[in-house]
């Protein structure tokens, strides 16, 4: 009948490259496209999860192939061309869907497999949705549920353990090029959590000094006191490249912060000795065409990501435990969904009813703005009791378990008792 | 004596370059180890056939193409395992083995019949000069064999498709490391090496400089790791461009050893 769908949209590192997730990433933070989601009439209830490696947006809704439409129109459409996009973009459906939230929250769909930071990012954005009130019964449910799944998977499997994080792979490359990490010099380019992971990593690693550059100097501050390093003012950047080795840029800016030819010069007063550029930001804080340089390398989270590759088979079997925790979980809520698929029918139950029951009191009782406010809070009393006590057996029949009658039956009857699908299109959801 | 001994140096060359070549390809470090085991005594065992042949000639045994191919090999050995022994560069073994089975070869099918020394090279210069001049090739060899690895491994690296190499070659600084250290032992040798020659010359024919094409040639190559050494300590140059210019410079080298001898006619042919 027509519980409503749930759909998932999204790209991710394996679907797109990175020049069009750069477009795509939804740097400006959440509030404006929840928003933009929010005049949809089509969604019911959303949330939108936006990190470096992928876009993804959830919702319920009636139509798919509609609120597809609409939401890639509202979403993307400023960005990229719609044939691009539908090369990309990936589509679930249902207990699909469910099975990639808890993929993607459990860090498996994650570009290094087992790194933590992905529940830590899905969190943030489902608050930023419960903020804006966009998630509703079956998402809260959902996404709860997510994090406990997440949650099962990192202590019953060593999947975390052995991650091979971006931070790993990027040590790995500054090996192969300074071969001995000691004495070496590692700047920071941004504040974020990507780049304090690296540096740990790094520091773990015998570099000698961490110096941190970011656009608010008390945040470059703060991290730079985590390893005894010096925080600088991102203006001083070119005079900085001059003394460390190794560059770890994440900053949220949407522009190039460096170029090629603000590096040509500096190699050149560092006597060609090798610079490493480390660009985990998106969209790319350093120019490509930095790589075409001499002696100096650059990598983009693509790249390390092709270096993670390499030494992945380890972590396969952990991963093998980790997808039948997720298949268990899945079922788990494929049943709660079934079991919730009563609740439109309950709720278009109680709108109908209170419509009639208030209609009927306004008509009475003429109309009811004229009421004060104590008489209005009365007559609405009156109206929830009314129906309510209406719709108490309709609604028992419809939850209580009855072993007669599957429950899709029991909803088919009180939604035809109720003529509850005239007049609309009665579009069957899949 | 020596024949004997040369074959079976080169037999167990061979041998340790195929075990050089498993480890490369399996990773395996047992593999590694044996084939630095074969690779050592196949190096003692050729270093007795130089002494042996030195007392069956007479003189030293740098004087006929097989003697001086032989003996450069030897002198690339030798390098080789000075430096193993102050840095590991992984994998350079198995370049190195190969290149040193490469010259045993060219050793193994040129003349091996020991020829009477002119009068002209009875001199204590010879085994100084020679042994000089081939030792500073064979620091050479090692800068460019080290030049390609380091080409190899820049290229994927630079690349980011990471292929045969980049897993088993070293770090980029180890290897321009290599580069550096074979660079500032090699090339005051070779400069040793050209003014010990003139100074025999003048011994031998009365002036320092004949202009003969070895002489010339050996000027040209000198130059270049004048070049090489000189961009390196002083402009700063490394990695890539350095590696190429090692490269460029060690073909200058084969072809003052070759080149010069079969295409040019001098001083230095050894047939003469």
């Amino acid at each position: 009948m027509s519980r409503d769908t749930i759909v998932l949209l999204g790209v991710n590192h394996k679907t797109t490259p990175l020049a069009i997730r750069e477009k795509l990433a939804l740097s400006a933070g959440y509030d404006e496209p929840l928003r933009a989601l929010g005049q949809l009439e089509e969604l019911r209830e959303y949330y939108l999860l936006s990190t470096c490696n992928r876009v993804e947006v959830l919702f319920t809704c009636q139509d798919v192939e509609q609120a597809r439409t609409c939401v890639l129109e509202r979403l993307f459409a400023h960005s990229v061309s719609r044939e691009e996009l539908d090369q990309h973009i990936y589509q679930y459906l249902d207990d699909k869907a469910v099975e990639h939230l808890f993929l993607v929250a459990a860090s498996l769909d994650s570009m290094i497999v087992g790194e933590a930071q992905i529940l830590g990012q899905l969190k943030e954005a489902y608050r930023q949705a419960a903020k804006h009130r966009c998630s509703g019964l079956v998402l809260n449910k959902l996404l709860h549920k997510s994090f406990s799944v997440a949650k099962r998977v990192r202590t019953e499997t060593r999947i975390g353990a052995s991650a091979v994080s971006i931070s790993y792979a990027a040590v790995e490359m500054a090996r192969k090029i300074f071969g001995d990490l000691a004495g070496k010099k590692v700047l920071l380019i941004g504040a974020g959590e990507m780049a304090e992971l690296a540096a740990e990593h790094l520091v773990g690693q015998g570099v000698a000094s961490v110096i941190v550059a970011n656009r608010t100097l008390q945040r470059a501050v703060n991290l730079a006191r985590c390893f005894n390093g010096q925080a600088v003012a991102l203006e001083e950047l070119a005079d900085q490249l001059q003394h460390v080795d190794i560059i770890i840029s994440s900053t949220g800016a949407p522009d190039l912060i460096l170029r090629k030819e603000d590096v040509r010069p500096v190699m050149r007063e560092r006597r060609n000795r090798p610079l490493f550029f480390i660009d985990i930001a998106v969209p790319r804080d350093l120019d490509p065409a930095i790589n075409e340089l001499d002696n100096v390398y650059l990598y983009d989270i693509d790249d390390l990501h092709n270096v993670v590759e390499m030494n992945k088979s380890e972590r396969d079997k952990e991963a093998v435990k980790a997808y039948r925790i997720i298949a268990e979980e899945k079922l788990k809520f494929s049943k709660w969904l079934a079991n919730m698929e009563s609740t439109p029918t309950i709720i278009q139950l109680r709108t109908i009813v209170e419509d009639l029951v208030r209609a009927e009191v306004e008509k009475t009782m003429g109309r009811l703005e004229g009421l004060s406010g104590h008489d209005q809070e009365r007559t609405e009393k009156l109206v929830a009791a009314i129906t309510g006590k209406m719709l108490y057996r309709p609604l028992h029949y419809l939850k209580n378990d009855n072993h007669c009658i599957s429950l899709p039956d029991r909803i088919n009857t009180v939604r035809s008792l109720f003529q509850l699908d005239n007049g609309n299109d009665d579009s069957e959801s899949p | 004596m020596s024949f004997l001994l040369f074959q079976g140096s080169v037999a167990i060359y061979l041998l340790s370059a195929a075990a050089y070549l498993v480890f490369f390809l399996t990773k395996k470090t047992t593999v590694r180890r044996i084939g630095r085991a074969i690779f050592l005594t196949a190096f003692l065992l050729h270093t007795v056939n130089i002494i042996v042949r030195y007392f069956e000639a007479g003189h030293t045994p740098i004087t006929s193409h097989h003697e001086t191919v032989s003996f450069f090999a030897w002198s690339l050995g030798c390098c080789y395992l000075s430096f193993r022994w102050r840095y590991t560069v992984k994998n350079l073994g198995t370049f190195v083995s190969i290149l040193v089975v490469a010259l045993m070869l060219v050793a193994t099918f040129s003349s091996r019949d020991i020829l009477p020394l002119p009068p002209a090279l009875q001199s204590w210069w010879l085994p100084v000069h020679a042994s000089i001049a081939l030792i500073a090739d064979g620091f050479l060899a090692l800068a460019c064999v080290g030049g390609i690895m380091y080409l190899l491994q820049e290229r994927e690296i630079k690349t980011k498709r990471f292929g045969l190499f980049y897993s088993r070659l070293p770090s980029l600084e180890a290897l321009d490391k290599l580069n550096h250290h074979c660079l500032s032992v090699g090339f005051p040798l070779l400069t040793l090496g050209l003014i010990t020659g003139s100074l025999w010359a003048k011994q031998a024919w009365g002036a320092y400089w004949h202009w003969d094409p070895k002489e010339t040639w050996s000027l040209v190559t000198w130059f270049l790791y004048a070049a090489a050494v000189h961009q390196r300590f002083t402009v700063g140059w490394r990695g890539r461009r350095v590696a190429i210019l090692s490269i460029i410079a060690f073909l200058a080298v084969l072809f003052t050893l070759w080149g010069v001898s079969f295409l040019l006619k001098g001083v230095h042919t050894y047939v003469s």
